[in-house]
Parts: C-alpha cells; structure tokens; sequence
C-alpha cells in the first residue's frame, strides 16, 4: 500500500459514494470510471468482491454518473485500474474491516476470528446469524474513508486474476445496448447544421428548400451560428441534415492547404519549446547520426458516430453521453448554457469505442442546446457519418527528430530527441473548447496550445525519452500553438509516433554498429523486467533464426514502457512486402504487475496491436480546401479481417507488483515492429507513417 | 402507404415512405435496436441483416425493396435468456470490446453457417470482410465463429 491516497479518494471520501449494501443481497459499487470497451466496469467489480468476500454476481455496478456515483475526472491514459482500481480495493477493505470491527465489539471476540463468505458472517468457521445485509448500518458509512484498511495480500485472491466473463457483452450480441439505443418519454430526433470551422459565419440558410427536402415537418432551431432539424421522425431529419449543406452560405470559412495534413508542417510552425532532461545543447563531438520520423494526423474513428441525448425539465438538465469524463462534461455544459453544476446531470451510457477524446462531448452538448429551446422533450442527436469524420477532434501530426552521438562502439553516448507536434490533449478542461459553443453567440476565446506534464506521462513528449543506458539524453519538445483542425487525445498520445522513431532508429543503429538488434538493445538496457520480456518474445519468434536482409520477408521486434511508468510490451512482427505489406504473425509479452482480468488483459493487448497496425499501415486523416476530405470509410481505410495476422499474447505473471496500466502498452511497439520488418524485408527504411503503397515504391526507387 | 414483410418470423405491416432505410423502419417503428447505425454508406456492416436468408447491409436500403420478403435482424436469433449458439459462442470466447460491431458480424456469420456448417478460417474472413472492427478483436471474433461451427448447426 502506497502512503499517499489515490486522487480518486481524496475527491469522494464519503464511503456511501461507493459502497451500498442493497435489500436484494447485492452490493451496489459506485464508480467514475467507465466502460469505454476495455472491460473495465467487471475488473472493478472483481476487486470489490474480493475485499468484501461477496460473490461477484452480487456487484451491481453503477459508473459514471454525476447524481449516483463519485467523480474520478476522466477515463483515459490506462489510469483506471492503476487509480480507480486501487481506491475500489482500499475502499472495499476498509468497509470490511469497519463491519467487521463493530461485529468483533457485538460479539465480544477478536476481529481475526471473523470471516466473511459470500457476504456472510463466519466465527472461526461457523454462522454468526449475521452479514453485510443485516448488521451493516449507517455508523459504517459515517466517517471518511481513510485508506488505512489493509488489503489481502495478492496470495489470497481468488477473485481477482480469474477470466470472469464481462456482463454488458451480452446484450451487445443480442440487441439494445448503446447510448444509441435509449428511448425516452417526449423523444425528438435532432441533426446538426455544422459550422465549417470556428469564426465562419451563416450567411444565409434556404429554409424552405430544407423543409421541403425533409418532406415531413421539422423544426429548425437556430441559435447564433448553430443550426438544427429537429423533430419526429429519424429519417426526415437525417434527410434535412444532408439537403442543408447545399443551401447554407457561409462567410469567414477558413481554407485548409494539402500541406497541413503532414507533420513535416509543423516544423515551420510557431511553438512553445521546452527542454526536459540533460542540459546543454546536444553534443557535436564522435559520431552524430540523426533521422526523421513522423506520423500524420489520425482519427479515432468510432464505429459508430457520436450520440447525445439531452432532456430539459422543470429547470434541471438531464443529459445521457458516451464521454469519458461525466463530471467535466457536466462542468463544461453547466458553463455553456449559463446553468449551476447542480441543474445538470450527466449519465454515462456505453457507445462504440472511442479510443479517446472524440465527438462524444460535443454531440451532448449539441443535443443540449437544442433542449434549451425546446424543453420537456427528450432531444436525440445523432451525428452523420460524414460529421463524425470531419468534426471529431483528431490525433495531431507528430515528427520526431533522432540524433545520437556515437562511442567507438557504435552506442549512443549522447542521444535527443526534438518532438514537433500540435497539442495531444485539449479536452475542455484542458484549455480545449466545445464544438458547438463556438458557434453559439458568445464563443469561447481559441483554443489554448497545451499537453500533459511530464509527471501524467506528456503528451508530444510521451515516451520520447528513452530508457536505455545512455550517458545523456534529452527532448526537446515544440508544442505548436496552432492546428489546421481540432486535436486531442487518442491511444497513447505520442507515445506511438515516439516509439516508431526510438525504436526504428535503434535498429537503424545496430546495423550501423554491425550488431543483431535484439543484442545491440539489451547491451544498453539494464531493466530486469525489460530484458525478460524481450529475451521471451525473441524466443518464442525465432529470432536467432532470422533471415537476410532484402528477401520481401521480414521479422522485425521493438518495446517500451508506457509513459515510461506503465506497463511494459514487446512485440514481434512477421511480415511480407509485395506491392503492400501483408502481416503474418505477431508475438507479444507484456508485464502489467498485478493482472485483475487476465482474459480482459488479453483482449485489450491484443486490440492495441490491430489498432496500432491499421495506424501503422493504412490511416492518414486528409484535407483540403474547407476541412478535412477523409469523411468515410473508404477514404479512412482501416484494417480488415483479411488483413489481420495471427497474433499470440503472453502476460507474464507479476502479482507481487503493482498493477500498471495496460490498454495502450503494445501500441508503439507494434508500429516499430512492423517498421523494423519492413526494413528488413526490403533493405530500405520508411520513416513516414502510414506505410502505404506508395511510401514503399518511394522508398525502393531512392 | 403500408408494406408488408416478415421479421424475425412475424408478419409485419409498415406505414410510411417506402424510400425509408430499412434500418429506420427496424429500429424506430419496430423497436429493434440491435440493427445499428454506423454509416450509412453500406461500408462498415454495422447494420447488417438477413433477407432471405442472405447478409445484406440495411443502412441505405429502402423498406420498400424488402415487401413481402423475410427480414432477420439479431433479435431474430436469441435472447439474453436463450443465445443462439453464435451468440453462446461469441459470449465464451469474450469476443468483444465496444461490441458496436458484433450484431451485424453475427449475422453475416449466421448466414455463413447456413451454408457451410463447416467453414474454414479463409471461408469465416471472406465472409467477415465487409465488417469493420475498430478495436481490434477480429481474431477473437474468427476463434468465436469457428467455436459456434462446432457447436452444431444452428437452426
């Protein structure tokens, strides 16, 4: 147990914000985290049974919501079994041991002659008469919580660590499961007219050509330079929503330029520097070798556009949303619509992944808006496929710059690294905005260039600094105080395009150095947990065994540590370059500490090679003129199941140390590995993401 | 004007516009939600149903293309209560993350295993191509397809 509590406790230190026992012998667990498809709601419920001793059916499980359940901020950055995960435990056993001491008191023994099984009270060994249901009461939920409970020791779980199957899936292979899915009393359907971008205004709107195009009646609510159809029937607003782009005027539009979409336009850019590590200037003296590796804009791209429902009753706001944040959304909408935190609520309800800071927020503050005007309904809004691609807020372009001074060896004595990127995190408590509000009447001052701080793991800077041995190392990081469109977060932050550069440039400098990659790597790498999971993963690939340089098939390998504190993960990739790359096999490790879910674990390590190899491989959001042009899926190609390798994931059993955050571990090394293939099965590297068809016949004729 | 079909083995009579997509007429004016919307654009297979027994994407087809023929969505094939093997199966193997996709994966897996019991994993990928999966289960989904195969043919 850490001295210090979680941030998730020292916000909600009232035990009956988490913890309840209810009349039909469940437990109901409150939580701020939710389910964004990563198994995270069940994980928290198995550390909940295991402390209190119920049976996991019994965890009634409620997440994110502003009235019912406390606010641990947002559900991202694999923080929410490292903190939330660690409150539930520390919570869970104080409630136990408070219970279980006034039971102690009643029954005049020792507390270590009580036990607990499935919720029942045992005195060593036999029936008490009593359990959490009868004997708990409000004096056990009086005082804060203090964290001081001990928790069981790893030894004893019998919960946590087991495959215990996740429970939303079922109606997810069976019918109505999403925010989509709601149906409420009053229900109106509603479609937004977009603003271009920020600052262009309406100039004129064909309303009439509108209606007609509906062919059914529709509302059109227009306040400021935000527009929206509205009314019964799905179908009529939908047809309105997409006749209107031919019969708005807009004036102030801003005109993107191809070039924008690359991240090699950043370097031109006005930015804020920082400079984190070594001081000094990168050193001149042996041996300098420097590369350049980018990756470009990227979406999230749900599979589902973004959903939000608003209801406006009796001057409270009820709003239904997929975001990961409830309570900064509610802050954020409260604040828009000139209303006090407490007239709003916020309830999260499950959409498709999101992989981040995508529409979700701003499609509930669209359809709350449009709840203002038009109150005691329950406003619908859906976003347009066309929408989600070109309104969400993207993933920044990001090139890193490598240059390392080189030993007679051919080892980095002296190593930087100089990051040009946009802002990988502009949430709206993060100097961000809401899309709507810069519409409305009043918008909101620009948005403000900002990122993570080093110790939450940065942002442009994320895993830019590398944990091998070297002597100095340093990064220099050019925030950009300007993007062509939107940006925040998705999967990893920098952590992807910074590990592509770290460990493709490793590899590019061993051959320099005549050494094997795998040797050259753990020759600079003194971490105990690091080196296992490489030797492991070079093992199970047949490293040794790897072929010749050039034959159109290639074995490529790359780590890292996330956020260089979080979990660790190597990947192996075996492909073959044709005219395309054709991913054959992927093998993984990754050591996470402490596993809650191992089959949930699984699932996500495995989810972030794919996602990381569609990245890799395919995915580059475009622009041009009035925004960005990859607005579907056949422009914003993502991977198929024809192109999906085999994939075969070990965790390695750490139980004894802390659990770290795992949903974003493989990302970067996936795409490293797969660069590092490429360059071995072509003889060529291709240091600029994605690694299309082009790219390779570029690289072969240079 | 009315339309007449067949869903999920019940007769059904739609009023309305015949240009409405299907998938509208699904999920707002028969209440079935597990038909979703993801583009509309017939490009990522979220909507997917049966007519006549064939996979066919339900986001841009007109209701009245379907009058008088058999529509299968995935409320057609089990309940929470009872499963449909494909369902039992994608269940035990957790063959899920956000799920959005796995409604309309099951069906075309569902009119796969009709026609071939015994699919081979190449057969399962052909027939899973027009699907997206955004967060990367798709071996899952392939181990999950084969299981339900072996559990028997399903009905």
């Amino acid at each position: 147990m850490s001295d210090t509590l979680p941030l998730s406790i020292i916000n909600n230190r009232r035990m009956e914000k988490w913890l309840r026992f209810q009349p039909d012998r469940t437990v109901k667990l409150a939580v701020g985290k939710v389910e964004i498809g990563q198994g995270v709601l069940i994980a928290l419920s198995q550390i909940a049974a295991e402390e209190l001793d119920v049976g996991i059916d019994r965890i009634d499980i409620l997440s994110g919501d502003t009235a019912d359940a406390p606010d641990e901020g947002s559900t991202s950055s694999s923080q929410s079994i490292e903190v939330s995960g660690r409150s539930v435990r520390l919570i869970s056993a104080e409630l136990r041991v408070r219970v279980l001491g006034r039971l102690a008191q009643r029954l005049n023994c020792a507390p270590e002659e009580l036990s607990v099984d499935d919720g029942v009270f045992l005195q060593d060994g036999k029936p008490t008469g009593h359990d959490y249901w009868s004997f708990s009461g409000p004096e056990d939920f009086a005082a804060e919580i203090e964290g001081s409970a001990q928790p069981k020791p790893p030894a004893a779980y019998k919960v946590v660590g087991q495959p215990v199957p996740r429970r939303d899936l079922i109606a997810k292979v069976t019918g109505a499961a999403f925010i989509h899915d709601i149906a409420r009393p009053d229900l109106l359907h509603g479609r937004i007219l977009r603003q271009p971008s920020r600052g262009a205004v309406l100039a004129s709107l064909n309303e009439a050509a509108v209606r007609k195009a509906a062919g059914s009646a529709i509302q059109i609510v227009r306040v400021g330079n935000f527009v929206a159809f509205v009314g019964v029937d799905e179908t009529v607003v939908q047809r309105a929503a997409v006749a209107a782009l031919a019969h708005a005027k807009w004036t102030g539009v801003r005109v993107l330029r191809p070039e924008q979409q690359e991240a090699a336009w950043f370097r031109d850019q006005p930015s804020d520097d920082r400079h984190i590590g070594d001081p000094g200037p990168p050193a001149e003296t042996g041996v300098v070798v420097s590369e350049t590796y980018s990756r470009p804009f990227v979406a999230h791209a749900a599979l589902a556009p973004s959903c939000g429902l608003a209801e406006y009753r009796g001057g409270h706001l009820s709003v239904w949303s997929h975001t990961q944040g409830v309570y900064p959304l509610r802050n954020s909408i409260s604040g828009i619509l000139g209303l006090k935190p407490e007239q709003v609520t916020v309830r999260h309800a499950h959409g498709a992944g999101c992989y981040g800071h995508n529409g979700a927020d701003d499609a509930a503050l669209d359809a709350a808006i449009i709840a203002m005007q038009i109150p005691d309904h329950c406003i619908r809004v859906q976003w347009r496929r066309e929408e989600e691609f070109g309104f969400e807020p993207v993933s920044t372009a990001h090139m890193t710059r490598l240059r390392a001074a080189l030993d007679a060896n051919g080892r980095p004595v002296d190593w930087t690294a100089e990051v040009w990127a946009g802002s990988h995190v502009q949430r709206p408590v993060f100097g961000g905005t809401m899309l709507a509000h810069e519409a409305l009447p009043n918008p909101p001052p620009p948005a403000k260039a900002n990122d993570p701080g080093e110790a939450n793991g940065g942002g442009g800077t994320r895993n830019g600094f590398p944990l091998y041995d070297f002597p100095a190392k340093r990064v220099i990081h050019h925030l950009a105080l300007q993007t062509p469109v939107r940006t925040s977060s998705l999967r990893g932050l920098g952590a992807l395009p910074n590990v592509y550069a770290l460990e493709c440039f490793m590899d590019e400098l061993a051959e320099r150095a005549g050494m094997d990659p795998v040797a050259y790597r753990l020759s600079m790498l003194s971490d105990p947990r690091a080196r296992l999971l490489i030797e492991n993963v070079a093992d199970r690939c047949g490293w040794v065994s790897r072929g010749p340089v050039g034959t159109g098939r290639g074995l490529g390998l790359a780590w890292s540590r996330y956020k260089n504190k979080a979990a660790y993960a190597c990947v192996a990739v075996e492909l073959e370059v044709d005219q395309d790359i054709s991913l054959r096999r992927v093998w993984a490790a990754a050591d996470a500490g402490l596993v809650i879910n191992p089959d949930g674990a699984r699932n996500q390590l495995e989810g972030g090679i794919v996602h990381a190899a569609s990245m890799t491989l395919k995915e580059q959001v475009t622009m041009d003129g009035d925004g960005i042009t990859s607005l579907d899926w056949d422009r914003y190609p993502i991977m198929k199941f024809s192109e999906v390798p085999e994939i075969e994931v070990v965790i390695i059993h750490n139980p004894d140390f802390p659990t770290l955050g795992m949903g974003e571990c493989t990302f970067g090394p996936t795409a490293a590995a797969i660069g590092n293939a490429v360059a071995h099965a072509l003889g060529v590297r291709i240091r600029d993401m994605p690694l299309t068809r082009e790219r390779i016949a570029a690289a072969l004729v240079r | 004007m009315s339309i007449d079909l067949t869903v999920n083995g019940r007769a059904v009579s739609v009023d309305g516009d015949a240009t409405t997509p299907l998938l509208d007429v699904l999920r707002n004016q028969l209440d079935l939600k597990g038909s979703r919307y993801g583009c509309g654009l017939e490009q990522c297979g979220t909507c997917m149903v049966l007519i006549d027994g064939e996979a066919a994407y339900s986001c841009a087809r007109e209701v009245g293309s379907v009058a008088g023929r058999r529509v299968t969505t995935i409320e057609g094939l089990g309940t929470p209560e009872i499963p449909h093997p494909l369902q039992r199966a994608f269940l035990e193997e957790q063959a899920g993350q956000c799920g959005y996709c796995l409604s309309g994966i099951i069906i075309s897996a569902k009119a796969l295993l009709d026609r071939n019991a015994k699919p081979s994993r190449a057969d399962i990928v052909a027939a899973l191509d027009r699907h997206l999966c955004r967060c990367g289960t798709h071996i899952r989904i392939i181990a999950a397809v084969q299981k339900a195969a072996l559990m028997g043919a399903p009905t």
